[in-house]
């Protein structure tokens, strides 16, 4: 409940002068200072300490502290005491008034979900964890072929922090949901944290099997009821689960995690799992500028992707594609060719592998060598492209709805995929996460996002400047104009608008043509062209595309509007869509990597 | 960062060893305060639940789920021995019967009339937890497991696969270099702890399987033969449970890396000794690495539980974990507090380190490890 109640007191605070905002993740604990200064917010400095949530030190606000205390340094005022105890309120001469946080370390929320059909309450009930910021190890559904001993098993090894059970539209059958009741019943998991306390279950399923679920789960977990996230068939009603996850996330799981206690206590509002307030704050720009978004958070354990397409938002979480600690799944995953094929110089598959478990060991060493950085980009374009993939999966509208089918659908076939994400549709690609964040070239960071995405027709590109997407979605929970605010002004980094022809053609066909500012454009297919234009300087532009490729207005038809720049400019990508294939030969494929790296390095 | 350095793996002698002995559950712990220890010896033990069996007995027995109830032939919490009749229905006035045996012996331990299903309990299973190392029990964790404190040597290897294991230290190499040959692994190294120099292959590997060894230790390992022997390609480094036959532990890293030299003198000065060894990695939340303990019989000079605070100074010894100079040592000569750029641009702090062979280099800190202990 001190979730709700927080955000309730929420509009009767106090605007304050000085906020500081920490998000601690697996690694490291950032700290942003956003003050006001002549009438407007902006960042003040930075911060950054080693997460202290393991032992030794167990104790998360040490790192907390040791990240302010950079900040502190950097701005040349004290922010905390003798005691290291945060000095609250600013007085002009030191301390701030406000300080909140978000957090991920120690593995996140994690949860496992159950629903009766998989791809009916069980989708949903996946996408309310998702969406509350959850990594979901496992999800269960009553028709999922597995045998309750080995589900059960299942529950007690994974020792989740807490479990979602949905499943039965209101005044449906009880008859599955109770079985499903019965399985973690029986499974008696003890939750991850804490050894002497309940494991949290939120019901979520039909309100009328509630008296049955109540009986068999009330003396052995901690249980709470919620309306149910799936009604009826056609509707879907996740936020009062997403909430309680959240509550039940402060009250429990942090309340157990190591130093936590400490952090809740220091913490001027409820602590926010960080996927959540990067969703949120995503959301709000979605919003905003009434745009589709889609945005990603590359880390070092997991991907999340975040998209927001016509109103309707959606995350998943790839809990083991990320850049050091799952470094090496994303290489089993994707293959060591599919790596490879980025990498602009010619690596033996026993050197690839070697180096990159060589940083999945020491996760927090950085890249010395040019060919060593290229190597780690080269690994994000998969991790990011797995994790895409995985998302566009997931992102779906309701199943198991009704639908007339016309005689048009049916001779549709993209309507066999139930995809929310569109890409000819998708306005903005936001990235951020370290390895995009903090790619030396922004340039780097840009062609990353495009070869991994493969953004279609017209998109805008931008990256999280210094990875403070967290703090401000937490801070835009409370102050939503002054996270807004800061948002535009100082963390999203305008890299300029990509356009891709989407459609079939061969190498050297003309593609498209058009006049950008003073330019004259001819796009053949197999190009990839830069057109500089800064951050700031967006241009109307008439561009054509050759018959049977489309920009976003129909195939062949012109298309008329604005393009942004960037630092890096306007990418024409004519390296072509569905499929995106490159040079058999590895000679070719090496020179063709390699040109079409130097062709978007020039921005620097 | 500020500190943006990662904290050397641990090669301490004669030091004051904690070593804390948990139960997954609480249970029973069943040593004293005080008492010695051998490292097999089980210090406590607990039971988890048994597996479960559900059986939909409303719908074998073609009842409707609220009638259930009414049919059991056993209550709640009664034991039950496998093929024992559950339940038993009866049509048209007792003509026909039906019954359903027990899949399991066990316990009933619910039967719903909502759901119409029957959850059977298998017995349950004992876990027991070892001392692991020779030692002597220095506090109990009440209902949850023991410390036991030792002294002695301790090694950190930066990755392992397989369990805890124990066995008599050997070193098969001559120096921290040399490849662990399959010649090289001598049958009477049958349950030891085999020290390797620079490289575990994969022939070593077999040959040591093949022997019986418990323990091969070396400084590095080519990701292909880690795969081959796993059977699988390892995703995320949390290990400790593989059943591999023996106990790998690497020092430094992936593929031919020379052991520390300070690492391989210490074994070579415990040859003959019993070593507790463990191959339990996590590198996320919670780093866990892998580790080998020779317990000593002399009084401890050192104590290791409280870590010294190690910081990144002038003159403080590091090893390069990462290209250029991948596992060399070196000494820090500098600490330039402005950001430097680096060859692929990026701006970051870095240290001036002195190699061995003189020469120095500017190296981001993030890419230098603390020599920690003695």
């Amino acid at each position: 409940m001190r979730w709700r109640k927080a955000l309730e007191i929420m509009s009767k605070v106090n605007v304050p002068h000085s906020i500081i905002a920490t998000d601690c993740g697996s690694t490291t604990t950032k700290a942003i200072l956003i003050e006001e200064r002549e009438g407007e917010y902006r960042l003040a400095a930075r911060g950054e300490a080693p997460t202290t949530v393991e032992a030794p030190a167990e104790d998360v606000t040490l790192g907390v502290r040791n990240a302010i205390a950079e900040v502190s340094e950097l701005i040349g005022r004290p922010l905390l005491d003798g005691q290291r105890n945060l000095i609250k309120p600013y007085d002009g001469k030191q301390g701030v008034d406000m300080y909140l946080s978000t957090s991920s370390a120690g593995g996140g929320l994690q949860m496992i979900v159950a629903g009766v059909v998989r791809q009916m309450s069980a989708a949903s009930a996946q996408k309310a964890a998702l969406g509350a910021g959850a990594v979901v190890m496992e999800t269960f559904a009553a028709n999922d072929r597995r045998l309750a001993h080995e589900k059960t098993e299942i529950i007690r090894r994974l020792r989740p922090d807490m479990v979602l059970l949905a499943g039965g539209v209101d005044g449906g059958t009880k008859k599955h949901v109770t079985e499903l009741a019965q399985l973690f019943a029986a499974a008696d998991a003890r939750p991850r944290l804490g050894s002497s306390y309940s494991l949290p279950v939120i019901y979520a399923g039909n309100r009328e099997a509630r008296a049955a679920v109540g009986e068999i789960l009330m003396k052995k977990t901690a249980l709470e009821f919620v309306e149910n996230l799936r009604p009826t068939l056609e509707t879907e009603n996740l936020q009062p689960a997403r909430l309680k996850i959240q509550e039940q996330f402060l009250e429990h799981v942090m309340a157990h995690a190591p130093g936590y206690p400490n952090l809740i206590a220091m913490a001027d509002r409820p602590i926010m799992p960080t996927p959540a307030a990067v969703g949120s704050i995503i959301q709000r720009v979605a919003d905003k500028y009434k745009a589709n978004v889609l945005g990603v958070d590359i880390g070092g354990a997991t991907t999340d992707v975040f998209s927001v397409f016509s109103g309707v938002y959606n995350r998943t979480v790839s809990a083991n594609y990320g850049m050091s600690y799952s470094i090496s799944n994303v290489l089993s995953e994707a293959g060591e060719d599919s790596v490879k094929r980025w990498v602009p110089f010619k690596i033996s598959g026993s050197v690839l592998r070697n180096s990159l478990k060589n940083k999945m060991i020491r996760p927090t060493s950085i890249p010395y060598t040019v060919e060593d950085l290229q190597l780690e980009q080269a690994l994000c374009r998969e991790a990011l492209r797995l994790s895409f993939e995985q998302h566009r999966l997931l992102a779906t509208g309701l199943k198991g709805v009704q639908r007339q089918a016309d005689i048009g659908a049916m001779f549709d076939q993209s309507k066999d995929d139930d995809s929310l994400v569109n890409l000819l549709a998708l306005d903005m690609i936001i990235g951020s996460g370290g390895v995009l964040s903090h790619a030396p070239k922004r340039s780097q960071a840009a062609l990353m996002m495009v070869d991994a995405f493969l953004p279609e027709g017209i998109t805008r590109l931008a990256v999280d400047s210094i990875f403070m997407m967290p703090q401000l979605g937490v801070l835009g929970e409370v102050f939503p104009d002054i996270a807004t605010s800061v948002f535009e002004k100082d963390c999203l980094v305008e890299l300029g608008t990509c356009v891709a022809p989407v459609g079939p053609g061969r190498t050297g066909r003309t593609m498209l043509t058009g006049q950008i500012g003073d330019r004259l454009i001819s796009l053949n297919f197999g190009d990839l062209q830069l057109i500089p234009l800064a951050g700031g300087q967006n241009v109307y532009v008439e561009l054509q595309p050759a018959r049977g490729f489309d920009i976003g207005a129909g195939p062949g038809q012109l298309w008329k509007g604005v393009l942004y720049g960037g630092q890096v400019g306007i990418l024409l990508d004519g390296r072509g869509r569905r499929p995106f294939s490159l040079a058999v030969s590895e000679e070719e494929r090496l020179q063709q990597v390699k040109r079409w790296q130097d062709t978007v390095e020039r921005a620097h | 960062m500020g500190s943006a350095y990662v904290p050397g793996l641990k090669v301490l002698e004669n030091t004051k060893l904690q070593v804390e002995r948990r139960l997954p559950l609480k249970g029973r712990v069943k040593v004293r305060v005080g008492e010695r220890v051998s490292h097999e010896q089980i210090v406590a033990e607990t039971e988890i639940p048994g597996r479960v069996e559900m059986i939909n007995l409303a719908a074998r027995l073609g009842l409707e789920a609220d009638d259930l109830p009414s049919h059991m032939l056993c209550k709640v919490g009664d034991s039950v021995r496998q093929g024992q009749e559950l339940a038993r229905s009866e049509s048209f006035w007792g003509l026909f019967k039906s019954s359903w045996p027990a899949p399991i012996s066990g316990t009933l331990e619910s039967v719903s009339e909502v759901s119409g299903q029957a959850v059977l309990r298998a017995p349950a299973q004992k876990v027991t937890v070892q001392a692991y190392v020779d030692g002597t029990v220095s506090s109990v964790l009440k209902d949850e497991g023991v410390i036991v404190e030792t002294c002695g040597a301790l090694v950190q290897g930066i990755f392992g696969v397989g369990g805890e294991s124990a066995g008599i230290v050997h070193c098969a190499v001559k120096e921290p270099g040399e490849t662990l040959t399959p010649e090289l692994i001598r049958s009477e190294y049958r349950g030891s702890v085999v020290i390797g120099g620079s490289l575990l292959t994969l022939q070593a590997v077999r040959r040591a399987l093949e022997v019986g060894v418990n323990g091969l230790v070396a400084g590095g390992i080519d990701d292909e033969t880690l795969k081959e022997i796993l059977g699988y390609d390892l995703g995320v480094a949390i290990t400790g449970s593989e059943q591999l036959g023996l106990t790998l532990i690497i020092t430094e890293g992936f593929g031919s890396i020379a052991m520390a030299q300070r690492t391989f003198e210490l074994f070579k000065r415990h040859e003959g000794e019993l070593a507790s060894i463990s191959g339990a990695t996590q590198i996320r939340a919670g780093v866990i690495r892998p580790e080998i303990i020779i317990p000593s019989s002399g009084a401890a000079q050192k104590e290791s539980q409280a870590p010294p605070e190690l910081s990144l100074e002038v003159g403080a010894v590091v090893r390069l974990i990462r290209e250029p100079h991948f596992g060399a040592l070196a000494t820090v000569s500098s600490l330039p507090a402005e950001l430097v750029s680096i060859p692929t641009g990026a701006r970051v702090r870095v240290a001036e380190i002195k190699l061995q062979d003189g020469s120095r280099m500017l190296i981001p800190r993030a890419n230098l490890e603390i020599i920690a202990g003695s």
